[in-house]
């Protein structure tokens, strides 16, 4: 790596680390080196996976030890500096190695190898990783149908969801004669609450530029074009400074390596449509049009962007595939299951005590993922469910988390793999809030084109919404049910086809929240508020008037410093006192 | 999904500007979005009154190019804010709190998502997901990260802002 034989800070600069207040540390660190003249390289890095300790600083020493660092603010950075690399006793209270061993160390990492580890604006770090060195294998070695079938070996499946063999899909595309072809990146990644595609292009774009080459030469396309979405300029920046260092230094472009093969890459920003990750809406998009999706067949293999044949694959499938060239299809195979070979990345979140990215073999437990890797409930709480899949997933209850985490058996719980963003709900999330939530996303990113699409989640969303308000009457539920089933059979692409998913998961396994929701009145996680009632304690009330001063209807009264009451006629149920409150007085139930 | 509401104003249109724009994608049929992303980055938002100007020199429908507006939710029809609030309603901030955080922001500000001050000051936007998942919940005010929110916390952010900017006016 750059730097070696001094002292070398690495600062994770990837969206979340700069939430987190990164890039402050970053300047701190690179000012204090150079007033101070120290022998120490600052440099930059991508997400190592653990969010919860950003910002997260690595220190490696000049005989190449490591010393994690996390929650290092811009003062602990200070107190790094003067104990660490000053005084040369490192900080104790702040390191984060056991932590690191403990998250990272249970994990396989394949697509997020370098991923918070080699400086991803530096195209001299990724190829001391090991980088372009498949691609070369492929152009000095291989004939494309040998990477074909080397990826087919692999076993290697779309990891955008679908979870289609991605050989099988290059072998299609290639089958067609053209003088055209294409290869897109598919990195319009729509699920809310699934980031693993943007830490992969800000962590190692290189990667996706070496994967995107070897599907080109595979295929015969020699045009690449990859659909970000425009909410990640970070991740837009990274890519095209790593195409523009691959053109200069004769990576891409004509005649690459003497071998006769051609490759150009172009980025084009998406314009925030989820329905846009499916492959021919995203065609759609990227000439221009709206993106709404067609009719299948021709598949894009066939007749894709500007009808010529057309392979789409997602970010974290492109990453895998320099490695399984480099290192061959069995050691990828060795990992996973039979039918779900290698590894996948999870953005875990929600009630996680230990939030971020990991990347784990096909085949484990959720039990493991959830409660081994990321460390389980947050305060503690009692498990309720997880969501797979995002808006086409579904949730799975606690009885089925012994489940392994591959393609075929989470689809059979009802759930998706979906593009891996793993949400995970403890038992203060409303699981029919929840469905109405994801439903609520599909109503709007629905495109329009599909009847059943467009007017069957709008007439799901109302029926969710009348019971979490506790206006349902016992008969909707069937009904819901019934639209579910006709959206998902009554829909061109795959929005429609599983938008109803969260509904029906959540109907199959925690039906008897619906029936609390319309039978009772009440909402068993306090969650919905408009089942909900407040009252205050007349022990703890002290009569400080903050809910008074908060309340809309004025429906709040009693003296100063005396036990105040709400009148039940008049609360509109908005919650402002019970947010008001400072000493727990009003009660929620 | 782009508001149609007319817009309070009406900015007049650089068509010099806009001309360097179309020039620089001429001949390439599919450049209508990166063309209004363009334009929404000079102008803030894309002018009703400039969708009949860019659709002759297109060569296309003005019904075209304003389908395309109304389709992707990056375009607004509407002029924003001094500062944009993203707030955002990922799976992971609706989960820890984000319908609370909405809430409040309406309260102080009396603005929906998609709507403005009428002081011009601040523009809410909901978003699904800005990728900070194990800091939520979460809004972006302008290119500010404020994480871990509580509604209190997100109350006084926003009084920060408008004292900042009394003072200012100062």
């Amino acid at each position: 790596m750059a730097g070696q034989g001094k002292t070398v800070i690495k600062v994770g600069l990837s969206t979340c680390g700069i939430a987190a207040g990164s890039t402050k540390v970053y300047e701190l660190l690179e000012e204090e080196v150079s007033k101070n003249k120290l022998d120490v390289t600052v440099q930059k890095t991508g997400c190592i996976g653990m969010c919860y300790k950003e910002p997260i600083i690595d220190l490696v020493t000049p005989d190449g030890k490591l010393f994690s660092y996390g929650d290092v603010t811009e003062e602990n950075a200070q107190r790094i500096l003067e104990e660490h690399i000053k005084g040369g006793k490192p900080v104790e209270d702040l390191l984060i190695l056991t932590e690191r061993d403990e998250v990272v160390g249970r994990q396989v990492r394949i697509s997020l190898k370098n991923c918070g580890i080699i400086d991803p604006e530096s195209l001299e770090d990724y190829k001391l990783a090991g980088g372009y060195k498949g691609i070369e294998k492929c152009l000095k070695e291989m004939t494309p149908e040998d990477v074909i079938e080397e990826i087919l070996q692999s076993g290697l499946r779309g990891r955008g969801g679908a979870g289609f063999p991605t050989g099988l899909k290059w072998r299609f595309t290639r089958g067609y004669k053209s003088d055209q072809k294409y290869i897109i990146c598919n990195a319009d990644e729509g699920d809310p609450g699934a980031f693993m595609d943007r830490s992969i292009i800000e962590g190692d774009p290189h990667a996706i530029v070496e994967g995107m080459m070897i599907a080109g030469y595979a295929i015969g396309a020699s045009q690449g074009h990859v659909y970000v979405r425009a909410e990640y300029p970070l991740a837009i920046t990274r890519l095209e400074k790593a195409i523009e260092d691959a053109r200069a230094n004769g990576l891409m472009g004509d005649n690459i390596m003497g071998s006769g093969f051609n490759f150009e890459m172009k980025i084009k920003k998406g314009a925030g449509a989820f329905v846009c990750g499916e492959e021919t809406a995203l065609i759609a998009s990227l000439e221009g049009e709206r993106g709404m999706p067609r009719l299948k067949p021709p598949f894009p293999a066939e007749a894709g962007l500007w009808k010529k044949p057309t392979s789409i694959n997602n970010v974290e499938t492109f990453a895998n595939v320099p490695w399984i060239i480099a290192n061959g299809a069995d050691k990828f195979s060795a990992f996973g299951t039979e039918k779900s070979s290698g590894t996948k990345v999870f953005a875990l979140a929600g009630k996680m005590k230990q939030g971020g990215l990991i990347e784990v073999p096909m085949g484990i437990t959720l039990r493991d993922v959830i409660f081994g890797v990321g460390g389980g409930i947050r305060d503690d709480k009692k498990f309720k469910g997880v969501q797979l899949g995002g808006p086409s997933g579904g949730c799975i209850p606690e009885s089925l988390l012994d489940t392994p985490v591959d393609y075929d058996s989470v689809g059979q719980t009802g759930a998706i793999m979906g593009s891996g963003g793993m949400i995970v709900m403890d038992e203060t999330t409303c699981m029919v809030d929840m469905a109405r939530f994801f439903l609520d996303f599909v109503q709007n990113e629905s495109c329009g084109k599909c009847v059943h699409c467009r007017l069957g989640t709008k007439r799901m969303l109302e029926i969710l919404t009348r019971i979490t308000e506790g206006k349902a009457q016992p008969e909707e539920l069937d009904l819901l049910e019934e639209l579910a089933y006709n959206v998902k059979e009554g829909s061109l692409c795959g929005l429609g086809q599983t938008g109803p998913n969260p509904v029906l998961t959540t109907l199959k396994y925690f039906r008897d929240e619906y029936e609390a929701h319309i039978m009772d009145r009440s909402c068993p996680a306090k969650v919905c508020r408009e089942l909900l009632t407040f009252t205050i304690d007349p022990e703890l009330c002290n009569g400080c008037r903050r809910c008074v001063k908060r309340c809309p209807t004025e429906c709040i009264t009693g003296e100063k410093k005396e036990p105040h009451v709400i009148d039940q006629d008049k609360c509109i149920k908005c919650g402002n006192c019970y947010d008001a409150c400072k000493f727990d007085a009003v009660i929620m139930e | 999904m782009a508001d149609a509401v007319e817009s309070p104003q009406v900015d007049a249109i650089p068509y010099q500007e806009f001309d360097k724009i179309t020039e620089k994608y001429k001949g390439d049929p599919s450049a209508i979005i990166p063309i209004l992303q363009d334009v929404q980055e000079i102008m803030g938002y894309v002018p009703k009154n400039s969708i009949g100007y860019l659709a002759e020199k297109l060569e296309v429908s003005p019904a075209k190019i304003y389908g395309i507006v109304t389709f992707y939710a990056q375009f607004r029809l509407q002029p924003k804010g001094k500062y944009i609030i993203m707030l955002c309603e990922g799976t992971a901030c609706h989960v820890n709190g984000a319908k609370l955080i909405s809430k409040s922001i309406t309260d102080e500000l009396e603005i929906e998502g998609g709507q403005t001050t009428p002081d011009g000051l601040f523009t809410l936007e909901k978003v699904a997901c800005i990728g900070c998942c194990s800091l939520a919940p979460v809004m972006l005010i302008n290119e500010e990260v404020h994480a871990k929110l509580t509604p209190d916390a997100t109350r006084k952010v926003l009084k920060d802002y408008v004292n900042k900017e009394a003072a200012a006016q100062n």
